[in-house]
This record gives C-alpha cells, sequence and structure tokens, in this order.
C-alpha cells in the first residue's frame, strides 16, 4: 500500500507540474505584459525599462526556471489588475467558489442518489421511465441557459429570487439548484445502471434467498457496490465544480475562482491566470489523489490487487 | 445494415434521437434553399417583435420573434445551426483521429510510449476543460479554425484512454501474434489489424462526444471567444438575448432550446449506438 500511495503521489506531482509548465507557455503567447501595462503611447525606453524591471528580457528558458522556483512557493507575482500578490487575490474568490461547488454537489448527489435508486430498483415501472427522461434531459441542458431560464421564472417574472450576486443563501439557491441539475443527472444516470448490473449478482440473490431484510439487501450488499463508480464520477465533478463553474458563475454574476480567471483572460492579467490555474489543478489532482485512496477502503479487491 | 435499422426501429428512445438528428441535420444542410428571411440583415421597425404565428408563410413573418436589431430569430437559429454542427464534427473527427492513433500506439507499443502518453492524459485531465478552451482561445484569437483545434484538444484524451483498454486486449488476440511471428511490421499491424477492430468504439465515442462538445461550442461563443458576428451562432444569441431577458423572453428561449434538442437528439442516438455495438451493456439499459 505504502508504494501504491507512493507512486501515486509522484503521479500527482508530476501532473501539477505539467499544468503549471503548459500555462506558463500559453500564457506568454498571449501578449506581452509590459506592453499592456503601460498607458498607450509610452516609448520604448519605458517600455524596454518594465520589460527589464519583470525579467522579460530574460532568455524565455530563464525565466520559465525563475517562475518555477516562485511557483513552487506559491509566489506569483503581483496582479496587474489588483496590484496584490496573485495568489492572494485567487484565494479570496476560494470560498464563494467551494461555497457553490458544495452545496450543488450536496444537492445533486441527494437528488441523483433517490432518483437513480428509484429507477434501477423500480425497473419497468413508469416512474423509471420519468426518472431517466428527466435526467436525459437534465444532461442535454447547458447550464447557462438552465441559469437564464430560471432568473427569467424566479428572479424576473416570479420575483422570489435575486438574479444574482454574493452574500445571502437567496443568492445561492439559483446557481446551486443549476448546478445540482447537471450534477445530479449525471449521477442518478450512473447509479442507476450501476445498481442494475449488482442487482443481478449471485450474491445479491443469496442475501435475498437467506431471509435478510430488504433494507438490509439495499444497504449492505447493493448501495455499497454501485457507489464505486459514483465516487469517481463525485470526485471528477467536485474538481470541475472546484475549478470554477465559469459559465455559471459569470451567469449569477458570482465572485468565485472561475469568473476572476476569466476576467484576468480578458484583461490579461497573467500572474491571476496563472496562480487560479494553477490552484485549480492542485485541488483536482488532489482530490484524485485522495479518491483513490479511498478506493481502497471502500473496495477490497482492488486493495488485494495492488 | 438491414440489421442496424431493424435494431433502430425497436428503441424508441434511439429512433427518436436518430429521426430528430436527421431532420436538425437536413434542416442545417438545406437552410439556403428554404427561402428565409437573411439572419444577418435586421430590420429596425421589427425590433424584439415577438413570435406570432399569425400569417405564417408571408414574408414578414416573424414564428419566433425577432432580435434586438430585427433579425428573424428562426432563420438565426437555423442558419447557426450549420455552424454549430460544422464546427462541433470536424472537431469531434479532428480529435477522434489523433486520440484513436495516439490510444493506439500507446495501447500496442506499450513501456515509455504509453506511460507518457497516460501521463499527457493526467495532465490535461488536471485543468477543467472549459478553462483549457478559454486560455487557448485567448491565446491564439477567436476564429473559426481556433475553436475547432481547441474543441479537438478537449476531445482527444477520451479517444485516447477508451482505445488504449480496448489494444491492451487485442495485443494478446491471436491474430496479432499470428501477424507479429510472420513478421509484420509495427506499423502494419497497427493500422491493417488492430485499427479495424478499433473503429466501432471510437465511433461510439464520436457521437457522444459530439453532444459534450456543442455544448462546450455554445459555451465558449456565449462567452464571446466562440465565432465573431455576424454570422450567427447558438451561443452569442443566448448571450446577446440576456440583456433584454425582463422583456423579450423569445430571444434566449428558443436559442437554448435549439442546444437542448440537438445534444438531446446526439445523445438518445450515441446511447443507442453503444447497446447496439455492445450487447452486454444492452441488458442492463
Amino acid at each position: 500500500m505504502t508504494g501504491f500511495i507512493l507512486r501515486r503521489l509522484g503521479e500527482s506531482l508530476l501532473a501539477v507540474w505539467g499544468v503549471v509548465t503548459i500555462v506558463f507557455f500559453v500564457t506568454r503567447v498571449l501578449g506581452d505584459p509590459a506592453a499592456l501595462l503601460l498607458p498607450i503611447g509610452a516609448s520604448p525606453a519605458d517600455i524596454a525599462q518594465l520589460r527589464s524591471q519583470l525579467g522579460l528580457d530574460q532568455p524565455l528558458i530563464v525565466q520559465y526556471g525563475q517562475f518555477l522556483l516562485h511557483a513552487v512557493q506559491g509566489d506569483f507575482g503581483m496582479s496587474f489588475q489588483h496590484s496584490r500578490p496573485a495568489m492572494q487575490v485567487v484565494l479570496e474568490r476560494l470560498p464563494a467558489t467551494a461555497l457553490l461547488a458544495f452545496t450543488a454537489i450536496a444537492f445533486g448527489l441527494i437528488i441523483g442518489g433517490i432518483a437513480g435508486s428509484v429507477a434501477a430498483l423500480k425497473r419497468g415501472r413508469a416512474i423509471e421511465l420519468v426518472v431517466m427522461a428527466v435526467a436525459l434531459l437534465g444532461q442535454a441542458t447547458p447550464v447557462f441557459w438552465l441559469g437564464i431560464m430560471l432568473i427569467l421564472f424566479f428572479g424576473v417574472n416570479m420575483g422570489w429570487l435575486p438574479t444574482g450576486g454574493y452574500g445571502s443563501w437567496q443568492n445561492l439557491v439559483l446557481p446551486a439548484f443549476t448546478l445540482a441539475v447537471f450534477v445530479s443527472a449525471s449521477i442518478a444516470r450512473l447509479l442507476r445502471s450501476s445498481m442494475l448490473e449488482i442487482l443481478k449478482e449471485d450474491y445479491i440473490r443469496t442475501a435475498k434467498a437467506k431471509g435478510l431484510l430488504r433494507s438490509t439487501v439495499f444497504f449492505w450488499h447493493v448501495a455499497r457496490n454501485a457507489l464505486i463508480p459514483v465516487v469517481t464520477m463525485t470526485a471528477i465533478l467536485t474538481g470541475e465544480l472546484l475549478g470554477g463553474s465559469v459559465v455559471t458563475e459569470t451567469v449569477f454574476s458570482w465572485p468565485g475562482i472561475g469568473r476572476l480567471i476569466i476576467q484576468a483572460i480578458e484583461a490579461k492579467d497573467f500572474p491571476v491566470i496563472q496562480a487560479g490555474i494553477t490552484l485549480i489543478a492542485t485541488i483536482f489532482v488532489l482530490i484524485n489523489f485522495l479518491v483513490d485512496l479511498l478506493y481502497g477502503i471502500l473496495d477490497p479487491r482492488i486493495r488485494a490487487r495492488r | 445494415m438491414k440489421h442496424f435499422f431493424r435494431d433502430l426501429c425497436r428503441s424508441k428512445a434511439g429512433l427518436f434521437g436518430a429521426v430528430l438528428l436527421a431532420i436538425i441535420v437536413l434542416l442545417a444542410l438545406f437552410a439556403p434553399l428554404l427561402h428565409l428571411p437573411d439572419p444577418t440583415r435586421g430590420d429596425l421597425r421589427a425590433r424584439l417583435a415577438g413570435p406570432t404565428w399569425s400569417g405564417l408563410f408571408s414574408p414578414g413573418a416573424h414564428p419566433l420573434g425577432t432580435d434586438e436589431v430585427g433579425r428573424d430569430i428562426l432563420s438565426r437559429l437555423i442558419h447557426g445551426s450549420r455552424m454549430t454542427l460544422m464546427v462541433a464534427s470536424t472537431a469531434v473527427v479532428l480529435g477522434g483521429i489523433v486520440g484513436t492513433f495516439l490510444g493506439i500506439l500507446a495501447g500496442y507499443k506499450g513501456g515509455l510510449v504509453d506511460r507518457i502518453l497516460m501521463r499527457l492524459v493526467d495532465i490535461q485531465l488536471a485543468i477543467p476543460l472549459m478553462l483549457l478552451a478559454l486560455l487557448v482561445v485567448a491565446a491564439l484569437g477567436p476564429s473559426i479554425t481556433n475553436v475547432v483545434l481547441v474543441l479537438a484538444l478537449t476531445s482527444w484524451i477520451r479517444y485516447a484512454r477508451i482505445i488504449r483498454a480496448q489494444v491492451l486486449s487485442l495485443r494478446e488476440r491471436e491474430f496479432v501474434q499470428s501477424a507479429r511471428a510472420i513478421g509484420a511490421s509495427t506499423l502494419r499491424i497497427m493500422f491493417l489489424h488492430i485499427l479495424p477492430n478499433v473503429l466501432t468504439p471510437a465511433l461510439v465515442v464520436g457521437t457522444l462526444e459530439l453532444a459534450r462538445v456543442i455544448i462546450m461550442d455554445a459555451a465558449l461563443s456565449f462567452l464571446g471567444l466562440g465565432v465573431q458576428p455576424p454570422t450567427p451562432s447558438w451561443g452569442r444569441m443566448l448571450a446577446d438575448g440576456r440583456v433584454y431577458l425582463s422583456s423579450a423572453w423569445w430571444t434566449v428561449t428558443f436559442p437554448g432550446l435549439a442546444i437542448v434538442l440537438t445534444v438531446l437528439s446526439v445523445n438518445l442516438f450515441g446511447d443507442w449506438l453503444r447497446d447496439y455495438f455492445d450487447p452486454k451493456t444492452r441488458s442492463a439499459k
């Protein structure tokens, strides 16, 4: 197990390094920060001076080395827009993104879990058809359009909820619900097919035959095993949502990381782009690392194989 | 082929998806022949006109209403579908070619090549696809070619992973072993013996990817980084219509519905296609 943990840790670090490298070189293509920072009409001498100040006159490989050295310490330089350390600007937005992501995941898991189980257990009934049709629609609906439609109905027409912003629980309802629809649709479909697979297994028939309570069979034998693929899916979705549900945050003017990075891309605020994407990738890699460890606990077969 | 259609007709969901998709594709293909109003020319006297169904076939009718400069929404939707379908399918095919090739390479060669490619996949998976797409489009500039390239870039990994897994088991099969025994070159085995056997899974991945890529393309246009005006695009129509949300609901409702219907039809057809080629999952459906 220790060998496995170490190997996965190495792979995780490698992935983060890869992301940092890609982000560094892609942002360099975006344009010359020195020309952007100075007012229009600045003399070439001014630009040259700022370039050397920012280290932009060094060979690219030297700049890359410098960048890596600072990145390891969480230092991505000063934000051009905010004139504060870029990582600090990004970290300030993390709570808003995390709040939205976890609320959406929690509701998505509850709704999707119940819907998926019902669909699997009531196989062939009308309720299965309804659940699956709604889930399919949910997966086909772009989140930004669903968000706009919810704003139109609950915000504009009914006036029950705010159309955007941040601060109170009312602000959270619509964006969280928008994302929860997407999450629960994926979870419901996955859980259903995973449960149907397991309901066919011999050990379920044995469990029923020896007269166990239906609830015992469901929770102890079916649900526990059917949850394994759901855990993977949840990890991926959590990563995606923590990565800033870019469009949802934009639609609802939610001050999260996704919206911050979009604004930074528009303003060519390189330090914030680099810090933001690095942070997101690190969180994503970390979650996947933890999930892999969790597998060992959930599924003894995997533990044995390693 | 006969069996294919018989099976399709037996699945209600698959048939519904296939028919809907066929209608959407036909409308897109024959849009210039439909005598629709010019999708890029507005009529300022008819700004933000609501949907009207009276006098449907008269020249000035706008069955789905008009947008903020008086352009006919139905016409823009149909013309927009041409761009969406072209961009999405090119991206999926491009991603499919690259992903399938790399998947075969990684699966068949194994060793260092495999390890490097799989680490690359890991790295790319660690960046949310939307952010990666935004960053690259911002770096290269929003043009049709760049949007296609970016969407293909987000797509290749899914092919590569699934094809690689297939190849790992194909590699040990007798026909590959015997090809190797009689001295066939690696390239010959990869293209003549393995490739034909992974085309089916690649097709299934491609169909399901098409749905994802259509949504992503719409999201990019929505954020202003997709196909540039005046070419009509669904995402852009949504973004423009948002401003008039309280007064003109039709400007955002219909483009969204167009996306939902298209994605739904592709998904339904793709799900059926997967089950058709893989009878093992059919029982679980």
